[in-house]
């Protein structure tokens, strides 16, 4: 290091030639690349925003008034109202730098609760669905503590909740699907979720409506409370969250223990859209990926930490507008899964160029 | 003689067999810039921890303006009064400036929005954190809601540093502050230490430079083998002498200081 000895005065010296100013922040990077990246950089759910504005916008030109109803952009949200659930679950899990696999299985599995408590045990309906969103809560809180106390990454513990709730299902229904004219004579309320509000020719369910309050809810708190700032900051450094103050074990905990209660919500939404009970119900299966696919075309980092709910929420909604979209133009459905990989990978590629910041 | 804003006494710590901290005492005066110095692996970090609570000390006593205190966390280190600025920064690149200075003492709005809503109330966090960095100098920002990773290496030190100023009401550990930045970074964060400083707050700061902690330092803690080896004065003594105690080249002529 410093061999020769240098006075200490010299040094002093040069302090008090030094520009008397201190770190300044400087404006940098104008030009319409540059605003429309800081743009994007403060507003994450703006590409999915214009997506989705330019989807129904191109299919309501080649479909007309077919497509551009009432009826028919209602029933996009009546088709996505669980993914829809499923992913605003999905999206608080990748916020802090996890994945959850479980999702689609604990829905499953809390609707089965709920069917199976009032059919075998005779349980009041209400009850039966309190203990399903009980249930759900538990799973994503076991998940939870796996993650954050014995400290194992989220993809293996998710995708191991997934196999032993899936499994959990079928044992515990033997497979028996409970019938929705069943339901409708013994247990309505729990069918309440697929009760309908005429508006006009539009049709709205309360399941949809759920979703709708869920995901404002949800981004509410995500953007204004502290608990929201804790959210994003333990998935962007937990480290330098625990450093700067945040519990991060009680904020993990929080998100999993929430995301099971939401993911039981989606298993009670289940049962009003199809108005039965079915263990093996696709959702179980394909329900995470759908919701991963939401998150991710919807612009949420999956390194954590970048992105918004209602980000999410649009990707639902540009899958499902897709879906009907191609389905009322008679297309091969194949062209669907087509263009949702395109937009899958494109949708990160946009999430790459965002995180590159010039310093 | 004034008293010590913070004091340690036989403090140890070990790691196994490792002795990180052997019977090492510390004293922190009011209004200086105490650098500490020493080797790698002589303990100093574990000092550092020791004092801001992210290490629990075998033994030993640390004494915060005469009293006795115990910290079980950092963040009850930080609820006396002691802010650390860490290597890392501890910062969210993804959040903004404000969000950053707030993270985890976070400002709620009054009435029904902030008890039952859980509302933060943002306009008054922007407004501290840019009354803070105007504080020191740290002015030309345009926007206190851009993201943190927006930042050079040198205004997020900046904005670390405000970050620890504004909330330190006792004394303030700057950790490498100036490791990773360059020349003319490194500048305007010794300004800002200074700046600190002149506030009346006590600093350690820890370093490897020593240019820089001979530039800024009003005592010296050479740390050797786990322990306070002597305090020095920068103006009594070379960069090469500093260097040569804190590697053993050559002893120092006696206790400088009984402090």
């Amino acid at each position: 290091m410093s061999s020769q000895a240098e006075p200490t005065e010299d040094f002093e010296g040069i302090a008090a030639r030094a520009p008397n100013r201190h770190a300044a922040f400087q404006p940098h990077r104008k030009g319409a690349m540059g605003r429309a990246h800081d743009l994007l950089h403060a507003t994450p759910a703006l590409v999915p925003m214009i997506v989705l504005i330019a989807a129904v916008a191109v299919f309501g030109l080649v479909l007309g008034g077919k497509f551009f109803s009432p009826f028919a952009l209602t029933l996009i949200l009546q088709q996505v109202q669980i993914v829809g659930v499923l992913a605003a679950a999905q999206s608080l899990i990748v916020l802090t730098a996890g994945i959850d696999l479980s999702v689609g299985a604990t829905a499953v599995f809390c609707s089965v609760i709920m069917g199976k408590l009032v059919f075998d045990v005779g349980l009041p309906a209400p009850l039966a669905v309190l203990a399903g969103l009980i249930a759900g809560t538990a799973i994503g809180g076991l998940n939870g503590w796996l993650v954050s106390r014995v400290r194992l990454p989220p993809f293996i513990v998710t995708l191991g909740m997934w196999q032993i709730v899936l499994a959990a299902t079928y044992l515990s229904s033997g497979n028996e699907t409970i019938r929705a004219q069943d339901i409708e004579a013994t247990a309505p309320f729990l069918q309440f979720l697929g009760g309908k509000l005429q508006l006009g020719g539009a049709t709205l369910t309360f399941g949809v409506i759920l979703m709708l309050l869920l995901v404002l809810v949800l981004a509410y708190a995500l953007r204004s409370t502290a608990w929201g700032r804790h959210v994003y900051a333990v998935g962007d450094d937990p480290e330098a969250a625990a450093l700067a103050g945040v519990d991060v074990h009680r904020t993990l905990m929080s998100v999993y223990l929430l995301v099971g209660l939401i993911c039981a919500l989606a298993g009670w939404v289940m049962i009003g859209r199809f108005g039965s009970v079915s263990p093996s119900a696709t959702t179980g299966v394909i329900g995470n990926i759908q919701s991963i696919t939401a998150v991710v075309i919807g612009g949420i980092s999956l390194f954590g930490g970048r992105g918004s709910i209602l980000g999410a929420f649009f990707g639902a909604l540009i899958v499902g507008v897709f879906e009907l979209g191609l389905r009322m133009a008679g297309a091969n459905p194949q062209w669907t899964f087509l263009l949702i990989g395109a937009l899958i990978i494109g949708a990160v590629a946009v999430d790459q160029w965002i995180r590159k910041v010039s310093a | 003689m004034t008293d010590p804003v913070l004091s340690a006494r036989g403090l140890v710590k070990r790691y196994g067999r490792v002795t990180a901290l052997d019977r090492c005492d510390f004293d922190l005066m009011p209004g200086e810039i105490l650098a500490v110095i020493g080797d790698n692996g002589a303990g100093k970090s574990t000092l550092i921890k020791a004092i801001s609570g992210a290490v629990i000390p075998d033994a030993g006593e640390i004494r915060l303006e005469g009293r006795p205190v115990r910290f079980a966390s950092p963040i009850e280190a930080r609820q006396a009064g002691i802010e650390t600025v860490y290597q890392t920064l501890a910062m969210s690149p993804a959040l903004s400036i404000a969000d950053n200075m707030f993270m985890g003492r976070e400002l709620r709005c009054s009435g029904i929005m902030g008890t039952l809503f859980r509302r933060l109330d943002r306009r008054a966090m922007e407004a501290f954190a840019r009354e803070k960095l105007n504080d020191l100098g740290l002015m030309t920002i345009q926007n206190i809601a851009q993201p943190v990773e927006t930042l050079s290496g040198g205004q997020r030190q900046g904005v670390a540093v405000a970050r620890a100023a504004a909330f330190g009401s006792r004394l303030i550990i700057l950790d490498e502050p100036t490791a990773a930045l360059g020349v003319k970074e490194s500048r305007r964060v010794l300004d800002l230490i200074l700046d600190v400083r002149a506030r009346g707050l006590p600093i350690i700061l820890i370093s490897h430079n020593m240019p820089h902690v001979f530039e800024v330092a009003d005592r010296i803690h050479i740390h050797r083998l786990g322990r306070r080896l002597c305090t020095i004065r920068p103006a009594d003594h070379s960069m090469s002498d500093a260097v040569a105690f804190m590697t053993g080249a050559r002893t120092p002529p006696d206790v400088m200081e009984a402090a």
